[in-house]
């Protein structure tokens, strides 16, 4: 099976670059509609590529999107488009939209394809407060019961990690301080300013016990975008090129949506099956990646994350995050933006930008050297990553 | 339950279900082939030869997987209970079933009114319903 899909992911790996990024300010609040942030943030990211809008003729987004293509084709001035595609799963989606951008531009679908996700979560509603939502499963089996918001379903797999492999506080701690103090670094980080120390951490106001308000990720409005085109094609653009050296999605078989309790073993979440697909078809392997963005809507994603693509063992995790491992001089800094915790909370597309820049050289956290960065979705959704290279 | 939007639509695939918990017992799919328990419903088992499941009786007792405790910003009527529990039971039949629920004191019992220090994952606990309407008895749990 290995065999079989190397084969396959020769056409992928390394064919596209993504040659372009851009974003708007982070706030809670920002004028616009998300449609026009989404049809900025693409012709700026046209203009960091020196590529021409009229020759986007590829795209791709998130489900959720409500900016769709035809708003961008014809907001954006786009040339006719010959693939568009979307990914399903809110958080799980961002890597993956690029990664079909990639297949898209190595098997010939299109030339310029443009990825974006434009949100205003800081000021719109919170999609769990929507008491309307039709109460299909899987939130049928869990609503009804007060299992209201996401941090309530993290927080309940937190609880069973801490139970079986002696999680603690101080390991989310060092989560949320270690990419705080990124954004502290970071100019456009909406935490810029605002330092957290371990006891601000520890005396917190609880959200869903066992997590605090830290252990969440930001309320942003936003919009980011990323451009890409063939290998060939990139050589002679603006930018240094960032390679799509593999890209992955993965649902687990027993997968439902964020509530994974049902499944045989719900510690083993979607990072595990997109793991597996991503490493086989990647020359680098988990110990020669540089640095790392990873999802973290939740500081629980993180320990879960690095053990579902391989970082370290099951139940290492939460001790990965000690003794500044996963910070700048670590073993695996991660979240060098700020991340969803601290930089924005924009469905995880900053983590794309980021992991661009970071192999453009040009991240306010800049791991020197860095030549490899892996990209992640949301663990515990069905998921989507990338590795880049430069 | 003051909530409408909170309580359960039924959805006709749970159907079995739900007229259990009104007759007071918990109701599962299981596969025909492999006799696995199966949750949530669905139309087919995935196992075997993937027939369609059939409904079968379960004891109602299990243990505490894991539990939370939400705090505001919430939805009424949980903005107003807050602080109370959810539980995730795993079933003695077969612990990879596990089941969002409450722990009460009875069957009428508040969702807050147990002391969510005293709960302990892998206590056991067994499942009572609370009738909510004509159609609706919510499945809850007290310890064993």
């Amino acid at each position: 099976m290995l065999k079989a899909s190397s084969l396959k992911a020769s056409s992928l790996k390394d064919a596209a670059a993504i040659v372009g990024i851009a974003e708007t300010p982070f706030a809670k609040r920002l004028d616009g509609s998300e449609r026009s942030l989404a049809a900025d943030v693409i012709i700026r990211a046209c203009a960091d590529a020196g590529i021409d809008p009229s020759e986007i003729d590829g795209l791709s987004c998130y489900t959720m999107e409500t900016s769709d293509e035809t708003d961008i084709a014809k907001t954006v001035g786009t040339g006719d488009l010959t693939f568009f595609a979307q990914v399903n799963y809110g958080g799980g989606a961002g890597p993956g939209c690029v990664g079909l951008l990639a297949m898209a531009i190595a098997t010939g679908q299109c030339n310029v394809g443009v990825a974006w996700r434009s949100r205003k979560r800081g000021s719109g509603q919170r999609p769990w407060a929507d008491a309307a939502n039709p109460m299909r499963t899987p939130s049928m089996w869990s609503r009804p019961w007060g299992l209201l918001r996401p941090a309530d379903e993290i927080a309940m797999l937190w609880r069973r990690y801490m139970h079986e492999y002696g999680g603690t506080r101080d390991h989310l701690a060092n989560v949320a301080l270690t990419v705080r103090k990124m954004a502290n670094n970071n100019p456009n980080a909406m935490m810029h300013n605002r330092t957290l120390t371990r006891d601000d951490y520890m005396d917190a106001r609880w959200i869903s016990e066992p997590l605090c308000l830290y252990d969440n990720c930001l309320e942003t409005d936003g919009a980011l975008a990323c451009v890409l085109v063939s290998a060939d094609r990139a050589k002679d653009l603006a930018q240094k090129p960032v390679y799509v050296h593999a890209a992955a999605q993965g649902l687990g078989q027993q997968a439902h949506g964020m509530i994974n309790y049902w499944s045989d073993d719900p510690l083993h979440g979607a990072s595990w099956t997109a793991a597996r697909r991503l490493f086989a078809n990647s020359d680098f392997a988990p110990a020669d990646l540089d640095v790392a963005q990873i999802y973290d809507a939740f500081t629980p994603l993180i320990p879960l994350s690095l053990e579902g693509y391989g970082f370290c063992g099951r139940g290492e995790g939460a001790a990965f995050t000690d003794n500044g491992n996963i910070d700048l001089g670590g073993t695996l800094p991660i979240n060098t933006s700020g991340g969803g915790l601290s930089e924005a909370y924009v469905h995880g597309f900053n983590l794309i930008n980021e992991g661009v820049r970071q192999l453009r050289g040009t991240s306010y956290n800049q791991v020197d050297g860095a030549q490899s960065a892996l990209v992640t979705a949301g663990e515990c959704v069905p998921t989507s990553a990338l590795i880049l290279r430069n | 339950m003051t909530n409408p939007h909170l309580i359960p639509q039924i959805e006709d695939i749970a159907q079995p279900f739900w007229d259990g918990c009104r007759g007071g017992e918990l109701r599962l799919q299981r596969c025909v082939d492999t006799q696995r328990l199966m949750f949530p419903p669905r139309p087919r088992s995935p196992w075997g030869k993937r027939q369609v499941p059939e409904w079968v009786t379960v004891s109602g007792r299990g243990t505490i997987w894991s539990f939370v405790v939400p705090h505001p910003p919430l939805l009424e009527p949980f903005s107003t209970a807050a602080p109370y529990n959810v539980i995730v039971v795993a079933l003695d039949e077969d612990p990879t079933i596990r089941l969002v629920g409450n722990l009460v004191a009875d069957r009428d019992g508040s969702i807050n009114a147990i002391d969510p220090n005293t709960i302990v994952i892998g206590e056991p606990v067994c499942i009572v319903f609370e009738t909510i309407n004509d159609e609706i008895s919510m499945p809850r749990w007290v310890r064993a």
